[in-house]
């Protein structure tokens, strides 16, 4: 294993640690992304620059933007339920 | 069970656990090792009888040509299930505010929103600036990865999501509409169905012209060019077009049930 590599696996494992800490959604999504891109380095440093490419497509932006989505659509919901009880 | 019952249990099952791992781990193979005979066969036969220099990309759309079809219906059936779903919910949705506003008349006054408006314009100069940077380049990075795919590292699905965030770089600039107006729902459907279907249709191609379903029925070229390889840069544009579709379509349905707001639903 090079150095490269080592240091790749140790940035995984601290990202993916910090996802799991982080408790506020959007935030996870954030740390998220910053953690696909951390696994892109440890593809590319163990010679796969395909699943890398992929790996930073889908961490990047194909999971994100879905959900971000989400959350601001269940935080619309949640808002209208607030209106609606202070309505009556 | 009681706390402290099943902290007896875990007293009992977790260093069991523990142990089968550690033995696990101590039979792994070193690291690298690799005793595989399969990757050495694709190398040579890849480049030498398909002229392919991206083992990865050689070995989806030629050795296992007919696994990466399912994987595109695959993801077409999940797209046009999602879409029919949100699309189907938001139909009711609409319906039932719609009522609500008839029933007490002056509903739709609550609060200035058109229906069509959307509520995501807190987008800074900076930002808007860059996005207009980046939607050519995504673009051409894109269209890079799709017909180099048998060539370099990357191939139709890498490049159609590259693609397909050109687009959404208009949306981080704050313009929705204007993304919608550059991708309209009606293209991407278009562009999604021709993709998939080209796949398909090269595969007939190769039943009809080399006897083979999949078989690849074009010339090779030299290895290393761009028109080379065979079939294989057209089946990566097809799945290349599928994938920016596919991804366009699912975003734009999510971000419609996010985004749009609706009369009297978010005042």
């Amino acid at each position: 294993m090079s150095v490269v590599q080592a240091v790749a696996l140790l940035t995984v494992a601290c990202a993916g640690t910090a996802v799991v800490l982080i408790g506020e959604p959007l935030r996870q999504i954030l740390a998220l992304g910053v953690y696909g891109l951390t696994l892109t380095v440890l593809f590319f440093a163990l010679q796969a620059p395909d699943v890398a490419l992929s790996e930073i497509v889908v961490s990047s932006l194909g999971l994100p933007l879905i959900a971000i989505a989400a959350l601001r659509k269940i935080r619309q919901q949640e808002r209208r339920h607030e209106q609606d009880e202070r309505r009556g | 069970m009681s706390p402290r019952a099943r902290l007896g249990l875990f007293a009992l099952a977790g260093p069991g656990l523990l142990a089968v791992l550690v033995i696990g781990f101590l039979g792994l193979p070193a690291f690298g090792d690799y005793h595989g005979v399969y990757g050495l066969v694709v190398d040579g036969v890849e480049l030498g009888e398909r002229h392919a220099t991206d083992m990865v990309t050689a070995l989806n759309f030629d050795v296992r040509a007919f696994d990466t079809l399912g994987e595109e219906y695959l993801l077409f059936a999940s797209v046009v299930g999602v879409v029919v779903l949100l699309r189907q919910l938001r139909g009711e949705h609409d319906d039932e505010r719609g009522e609500a506003e008839r029933e007490d008349g002056e509903g739709g006054e609550r609060d200035g929103h058109d229906g069509s408006e959307h509520a995501f314009a807190g987008a800074s100069d900076a930002l808007r600036g860059l996005s207009l940077v980046l939607v050519p380049m995504l673009i051409a990075l894109g269209v890079y990865l799709v017909i180099h795919g048998a060539l370099t590292p990357g191939g139709g699905f890498q490049g159609g999501v590259v693609l397909a965030a050109g687009p959404i770089a208009v949306l981080v600039a704050g313009r929705y509409l204007a993304m919608k107006r550059l991708a309209p729902d009606w293209a991407l459907e278009a562009l999604e169905a021709a993709g998939a279907g080209a796949y398909a249709l090269l595969g007939l191609g190769g039943l009809v012209l080399a006897g083979v379903f999949m078989k690849n029925f074009l010339p090779l070229g030299i290895p290393g060019h761009l028109l080379s390889a065979g079939s294989m840069p057209l089946n990566s544009i097809g799945v290349g077009l599928e994938v920016t579709g596919a991804f366009l379509l699912v975003w734009s349905e999510f971000l419609d049930q996010a985004l749009l707001v609706r009369r009297g639903a978010d005042g």
